[in-house]
This record gives structure tokens, sequence and C-alpha cells, in this order.
């Protein structure tokens, strides 16, 4: 069933657009470093002003650019479409006819998501890689620490950042989901989805709830920059990833208990 | 609570499993509100193995809704009911893969192809072997007559290729029910026709047929039974001669004297009879039509011809659900 769903989502034109953009935007900062020479060392976001000595760069530096706005949109339109779309659509009647089982079909649809989570985020990462490997050279790796690895162990690394920035989403997803429960709407569910996650990032900015900052799902959004330490610094992923179970394991429960009960007259 | 022996409780409980299991649909007490509105206000349906159910009633009469709760879409209020002899909802959803539905029109993925969808539906069951899943969507496909079509995006069908293709998701297996509504809507008479062919032959191979339909007259061709629904409540329901017998016959004579004729009728005990030009008819009740027949004549009146007419069932299903015509609840 799941590839069945995967198979539906990945033929839709939107989902295919979506990702296309994705690769889109670290090549495009490829290009722009190559043609304006890049920000002063230390200007601009994170690790673009190393792009230029390595292309690998490229893939971090559009993971850094895409976290705050950009993949979480991609992530809201997914999941906030998860059951809504299908209630619009009129084919949610008939995928539970079928019978696919409330439980079993949103587990399906979670299930969904994360791939997408993991899909869109390695998009980020190889449109970088490629838009790197065309206008810079490729090398070893210095970390933000100072020391160098690889070439192989960089593109490891940026891979497993890339891994990590996708569970990063995975609490968003969760709440796009249960928001996907309540409404027969899909474009309001991924507007309330981007909604909350905008929402999580302004409470970021206000100093006077400080107290609420280390639970918000979008603290720990760029945690996956410390890969690029040598030794590697556990300690932010490890809170952000936590911190997002337990999002998964809040808005997954509310979703289970909406969906289960509710009337399907779409 | 009396205490029953073990015994009996179980006895009875098999001999109301034994009278449930000739019925494929059977509610008890079903009512559904939304907020102050009772949709479905406590209907008792029954419907029998192996019949072609027609389910009769104007728009908003709950239909719809009684249909969605017979599948487990939306919850009933009150009551309860059962799916071929078993009480539902089932563990595991098992009866409903015995049931084939189409539910308020055709909904599919527009952006994929109508076999993609059927393969999706089918994917989409705990039940789907996927070895054989092409060969169970080409005989579906072949059945509703959309094999040509069926590479072609959903998108780009017709209304009545739609409606085909929600048939083929609803026959994609062999089913002991199959829940229709509305399945000619947005068909041509070709279309229309094939329709009525595929459910007889369905409904000979001992499928029971749920039928909701606003066509009468295609009600009226291929249903054995029928049940009348209006402001969420079961008006009637039984076999179509049952439900036919229910409007009263009129006797309707062409005579050579009229008024004659209908002062015979009036004596004979007929009610409102009616003389027009040269015919004359009267609400038969129980009086036999030979003998109306007999009467007129040993009175010495020309009678050129004498019909009972039964009201069809467009005249039953307005005099049912229509206003201000007073008919026993």
């Amino acid at each position: 069933m799941l590839l069945a769903e995967l198979q539906a989502m990945f033929r839709r034109t939107r989902i295919r657009v979506l990702l296309v953009v994705l690769m889109a935007v670290p090549f495009l900062l490829s290009v722009a470093v190559r043609v304006s020479g890049g920000p002063n060392p230390g200007g601009g976001p994170t690790f673009l002003d190393r792009v230029s000595h390595n292309g690998v760069f490229a893939a971090l530096a559009g993971l850094v650019v895409t976290v705050p706005f950009f993949l979480p949109l991609t992530v809201a339109v997914v999941a906030g479409d998860a059951i809504a779309g299908e209630a619009s659509l009129g084919t949610l009647r008939y995928l539970l006819a079928r019978p696919a089982g409330r439980a079993r079909l949103l587990g399906t649809k979670s299930a969904g998501i994360v791939v997408f989570c993991v899909v869109a985020a390695l998009a980020v990462a190889l449109g970088g890689l490629i838009g790197g490997a065309i206008f810079f050279p490729l090398g070893r790796v210095v970390t933000l620490s100072g020391t160098t690895i690889s070439l192989a162990a960089g593109i490891g690394r940026t891979a497993l950042a890339a891994l990590v920035v996708a569970g990063s989403l995975l609490g968003l997803g969760a709440i796009g989901l249960f928001i996907s429960t309540m409404t027969d709407v899909p474009v309001g569910a991924m507007a309330g989805t981007v909604g909350v996650a905008v929402l999580s990032a302004v409470l970021e900015s206000v100093p006077e709830v400080s107290f609420l900052h280390p639970w918000l799902f979008t603290q720990g959004w760029l945690s996956f920059t410390d890969l690029l330490r040598v030794p590697l610094q556990w300690g932010a992923i490890r809170h952000d990833l936590l911190l997002q179970l337990g999002y998964i394991a809040v808005f997954g429960s509310a979703a289970w208990a909406r969906f289960t009960t509710k009337d399907v007259l779409a | 609570m009396s205490p029953s022996p073990p015994s009996r409780l179980r006895r009875r409980a098999s001999a109301e499993e034994r009278a449930v299991a000739e019925l494929a649909i059977a509610t008890n007490g079903l009512t559904k509100h939304f907020g102050d509105l009772a949709a479905v206000d406590g209907i008792d349906l029954a419907v029998p193995a192996a019949s072609v159910f027609g389910f009769l009633g104007p728009n908003g009469s709950g239909k719809t809704t009684t249909i969605r709760m017979l599948l487990g879409l939306i919850a009933p209020s009150a009551g309860d009911w059962s799916l071929l002899g078993e009480e539902m909802p089932s563990p595991g959803l098992r009866t409903l893969l015995r049931v084939g539905a189409l539910i308020e029109g055709p909904a599919f993925y527009p952006w994929m192809s109508g076999r993609e969808n059927l393969a999706r539906l089918d994917a989409a069951g705990p039940d789907g072997r996927r070895r054989s899943r092409a060969s169970r969507i080409d005989a579906a496909l072949a059945r509703v007559g959309l094999t040509v079509a069926a590479g072609r995006k959903y998108r780009a069908y017709s209304l009545g290729m739609r409606q085909r293709l929600g048939l083929a998701a609803a026959l994609l297996r062999p089913r002991d029910l199959l829940v229709l509504d509305e399945p000619t809507n947005g068909m041509d008479p070709q279309g229309t026709r094939e329709i009525r062919t595929l459910v007889r032959e369905l409904a000979a191979d001992g499928t029971t047929v749920f039928l909701s339909s606003h066509l009468l007259s295609e009600v009226e061709q291929v249903c054995t039974h029928v049940a009348v629904m209006a402001n969420g409540k079961l008006l009637a329901q039984g076999t179509m001669a049952e439900i036919r017998s229910v409007g009263a016959a009129r006797l309707r004579c062409e005579v050579d004297d009229p008024a004659r004729a209908a002062q015979v009728l009036t004596r004979l005990g007929l009610g409102d009879v009616e003389a027009t030009g040269e015919e004359v008819s009267a609400l038969l009740a129980d009086a036999a039509p030979e003998r109306c027949n007999r009467e007129l004549v040993e009175a010495g009146i020309g009678v050129r011809s004498l019909v009972t007419e039964r009201p069809s069932l467009e005249d039953l299903f307005v005099a049912l659900t229509g206003e201000g015509f007073d008919v026993a609840r």
C-alpha cells in the first residue's frame, strides 16, 4: 500500500515541480556565487562563503537556505494534503470503503510524509552537489572546526546532514497531518501548517518567551551544521530529533484520534 | 436482567444469526443526527439476499447518509446494522471486502490513468494480491467497456467514462453485495442499457444489488424490491408487487352511457366515481373487476373496454414523498 501511495504522490506534477525547485535552489546559489564572486568570508548565510573554495558547501549552504522556509513549505503542502486532499477529491470515501482501514491509511500517509521529507532534503543536497561540482572545485573538506576531512567523508556528512534535516521536519509533518484530518479543504490545511511553522519561528525570535524556545519544533532546524565539526557534536542534533519525536507522538496521536472517529462526509 | 441458561441464549443467538444471514443488509433503528437535524431517523431496512433493491427518495431524504453509515464512513447516532449477516462494524473490516460500492459519484486521481487508479485502489486494501492485480483490473475494465480508454488520464474522461471506472472499481473482485448510488448518472442511453444488463447479470450470479436512484423507470425495470425514504424516514419497503399494491387500483371503462354506469358503480360501493365523456372511472378498493363488468352488462350498459390501472412507481413515489397526499405512513 505504501508503494501505491508513493506512486500516486510522486506521479503528481505538483510534487515533481516542488522537487525540481528544491534542487534548483542550491544550484542557482552556486551560479550566483560563481557570477558575483561570493560574499566575503564570514558574510552571508553559513557555508556560503566557502562555496567558491569547495563545491560540497553548495549543498550545505542550500540546506541552510531552504530549511527556514522553503523545505517546511513543501512539507506543509504534502502533509496538509495527506487526508484533506483525498477528502476533497472524494477518493477518501473509496479508500475507506475499499476497505483500507483508517489506522492503516493514516499510517501509510505518515510513512509517505516521512519519505517525502527524506527525498526533499536529499533533493536539495543533490542539487547543491551538482551545482557545486559544475562551477567549483571539489576537494577535501575543511570543517567548521578547522580540520580537514576527505571529500568522500565530506559528501557522506552532507548526506547525513540531509537526513538530519529530514528528521527535523518530521514534527511539522505530524502537525500538518493532524491539521489535514480536521478539514476537507487541502489548501486550508497547507496554509494552517505553514502558519504554525511561521508562528514557531516568530516565537523563537521573541526573547520574552525564551522559556518556550527549547520546546519549539523550529529551534533545532539548523542543528545539522554541527555535523561539520570535528569531533562530531551530537548534543543539539539529539535534542532536536528527540523533540521531533515528541511532536510526532503528540500530533500523531491527535491525528489518529481524530481520523479514526471522524465522519467522512466528503 | 433475567438469568437465562447459557444454552438457551446461544440457541437464540444462532436463530437470530440465521434470520440475519438471509438479509444482505439489515438495519435496526439506524439514526444519524447532524446537530438538530435527524438526517436519518430510526430506519429499519431489510434487504433480502440476492435481491435487486431499489432505494428511492427525493434529494436530501437521507439516502446517501444511510449508505455512508452502511459502509462505515460515518458513525450512526443510534441503532445498529449488519451486512451479509455480520454485525457491523466487523472486526478487521472483513465484511467490507465482500462489498463493492459506488458512493455519490466516482472519485479518482485526475493525474493518473484509469488503470493506475484501479491499481492504487486495489493496493490500498488488505487483500490485493499483487500477482493477480493486472488480470483483476483487466477483467473489471472489460466488464464496464473501458478497456480502450484505460491508459488515458482520468482528467480526460467524460462523465460517463468516470462512472464506468467507478463501477469497475466496485467490481474489482467478486462481491456479495454491491451498493450503487446513482450508477447511471451522466451516462448515455447506451450506457444506461449496459448498466441495466450488468445489474441483471450480477443479480443472476447471486449478488445483492442495492441501487439508489432517481430514475424510477430504471428502478421499475430492474428491481425486485423497493424502499422509499423521505425526510430521514423509511416510508415503505417491500417487493415491487407489494409496493405497487399499496397504491389504490382504479377501474376505467369506456361505456355507451357513462351516467348510468356511474350509478351502477356507486351502487357497488366503489369510491371516487367520475364520469367524463364516454368514460367512467372509480377507485376499485376490494371490489372484483369481473363483478363490476357483469353488473354493468346486466344493467344494459354497453361496455367497450374495461381496464384496471395500477399506479406506476412514479405515481406511488410522488404519492409517498410528495406533500399534501394523505398516504398512511
